[in-house]
């Protein structure tokens, strides 16, 4: 490994590079294999009035709770076993979300590839005739110049000042991979990003002749030319899923999500798990883990 | 057993029915009865429908809900789920907090969008569902909050919407069953207004009139939902053994 060629950072280093008013792209799929570390730390920042991009999950719903999102761009915000993302949903509803910007997923899918291949849109069915046109009418139309001449949405492209995935290996230039059942769209979000603020979170930073060693060629789907910063961040997805290096921690999702019910246990809940850096999240866990299995070893 | 099915069990069936005739499609069920319909269709009547582990995999073979010792034949991570839907090769089951007449459906958010009164899971992949591949739909619970005049957020397209798109699109918007605790309605009447198709054991077709918010086609005669076959029964306990269908639907 050349380390003059490292790109290996902090979570808080990626973050000093966010400033307010950008447009962050987050991979992952609802309570799936989330940069959940690289969220942690944006919350901690001083940045604000973000656009944010992501099929959502416990992304988007902490950085509505910390009032971080001026737009947001989704086609579903979920937390998976747990149909509804309360903080998502309490931002909604209260309207603090100034310009929520709901799609089909398929069209986000479209908004990023068409950002990352440079193309002004892409054209699709999806959405055409739903609320999603009703509600956003800055969404155009484009007419096939062929025989069919059929009216397609054009779904505008979506281009990223910052983008977050995580992985489950890299090696310190950036070439990364996933061993899970799904890529998700992780390699869109980079790809529609600018470069300079392109960030891999993983599991483990491998050599790159290791890469192979845990999974085919065909994982490596993420390669150092589409990667600024890699972050090493163990158990950096919890508490969503990262298979097959863990699962989802239920237990911990469900006390999330019932932190969320009001402002005092919410304040708890942040206070415990989010009022210092990565380590004091990951310590908290694990003692926040300890006492649930005294407690239940207790009621026996 | 008892001499009455179980109405899980009769519901379960009804689901199946859904995909009766749909060949080597992908058979997609968005929740516990909506998988075990296609998982019990692909067990019986409907040996070609693909179906998939609800997470990236095609499964063969009778996979229970929530089993892990799966028989994977193929892979179908959401990219190929998209592809495959765009491609109209697939049947999908999903939930709706909303429907109305011609089956415009909601699964957004419950009052206006802008700042809705619940907002609920986003409008998800409705809309590209419902004008590329079949779609139907299981309701727990038939009530008139449910089957409304008019939804609040169209996240999936209905019948009414698909007419004046025109085209493509219209020509094959398919919109296929509506399964709910007490009714299977279909869209198969000259406007394609939402029609009852049948009513379960013991229940009325008043009863179904007074639970939905907007006039029902009724034909003059109404059978009643069918029983599951011996084989059906035998079916459905491979595939929910710890009965999570009993939970969505008390007997």
């Amino acid at each position: 490994m050349n380390d003059t060629r490292s790109k290996v950072i902090t979570e808080d280093q990626a973050i000093a590079t966010i400033e307010s008013g950008m447009t962050i792209g987050i991979g992952g799929w609802g309570s799936r294999r989330k940069p959940m570390s690289l969220v942690r730390a944006l919350l901690r920042s001083n940045v604000s009035d973000l656009t944010v991009v992501s099929y959502g999950g416990p992304d988007v719903g902490l950085l509505c709770a910390a009032g971080k999102v001026r737009r947001l761009i989704y086609g579903f915000v979920s937390l998976d076993s747990i149909a509804l993302e309360p903080h998502f949903r309490a931002a909604r509803q209260a309207g603090t979300i100034v310009e929520p910007v709901e799609y089909d997923e398929g069209m986000l899918q479209w908004g990023l590839y068409a950002g990352s291949l440079r193309l002004p849109f892409l054209p699709t069915r999806a959405g055409l005739g739903s609320g999603v046109m009703d509600v956003n009418p800055s969404l155009k139309t484009v007419k096939s110049p062929y025989a069919d001449g059929e009216e397609l949405l054009a779904v505008p492209a979506i281009r990223l000042d910052a983008a977050f995935v995580h992985m489950n290996r890299a090696d310190a230039r950036g070439n990364a991979q996933y061993l899970g059942p799904d890529l998700y769209f992780d390699d869109l979000f980079l790809g529609a990003c600018e470069p300079g603020r392109r960030f891999v979170s993983t599991e483990k930073i491998v050599a790159t002749e290791d890469l192979l060693k845990e999974g085919t060629f065909h994982t490596l789907r993420i390669n150092r030319a589409m990667v600024d910063g890699v972050i090493h961040a163990p158990n950096g997805a919890h508490f969503t899923t990262c298979e097959p290096d863990y699962g989802r921690d239920e237990a911990f999702q469900k006390a999330y999500v019932d932190a969320a019910r009001d402002a005092d246990s919410w304040k708890a809940f942040s206070d415990r798990f989010l009022s210092g850096d990565e380590s004091s999240y990951q310590s908290a866990v694990s003692a926040w883990r300890a006492e649930v299995a005294a407690a239940k070893e207790a009621s026996k | 057993m008892s001499d009455s099915p179980a109405l899980a069990d009769v519901i379960a069936v009804a689901c199946a029915e859904a995909w009766r005739g749909d060949g080597e499609i992908f058979a997609s069920g968005m929740g516990v009865m909506q998988m075990l319909g296609a998982r019990l269709a692909r067990a019986t009547f409907e040996p070609d429908l693909m179906v998939s582990d609800g997470e990236a995999f095609y499964v063969a073979g009778d996979l229970p809900i929530g089993g892990t010792n799966k028989t994977i034949e193929g892979w179908i991570p959401f990219r190929s789920v998209f592809d495959t839907l765009a491609g109209g090769r697939r049947h999908v089951m999903m939930g709706a907090s909303q429907i109305d007449k011609y089956g415009n459906s909601n699964i957004a958010n419950i009052g206006p969008w802008a700042k809705p009164k619940a907002q609920l899971l986003g409008v998800r992949g409705g809309p590209g569902n419902t004008v590329n591949n079949a779609t139907s739909f299981f309701i727990p619970k038939h009530q008139s909050s449910v089957f409304v005049p008019v939804v609040d957020m169209v996240s999936g397209v209905g019948y009414d919407r698909a007419k004046k798109i025109g085209g493509f699109i219209a020509k094959r918007h398919d919109l296929r069953r509506v399964i709910t605790n007490l009714a299977v309605l279909d869209f198969a009447t000259p406007d394609n207004a939402m029609r009852l198709v049948s009513v379960h054991p013991g229940v009325n077709v008043s009863d179904v009139v007074a639970n939905t918010g907007f006039e029902l086609v009724i034909p003059a005669d109404v059978p009643v939902s069918r029983a599951p076959t011996a084989e059906e029964m035998d079916a459905i306990g491979r595939i929910d053994p710890k009965g999570l269908r009993h939970r969505e639907i008390p007997s």
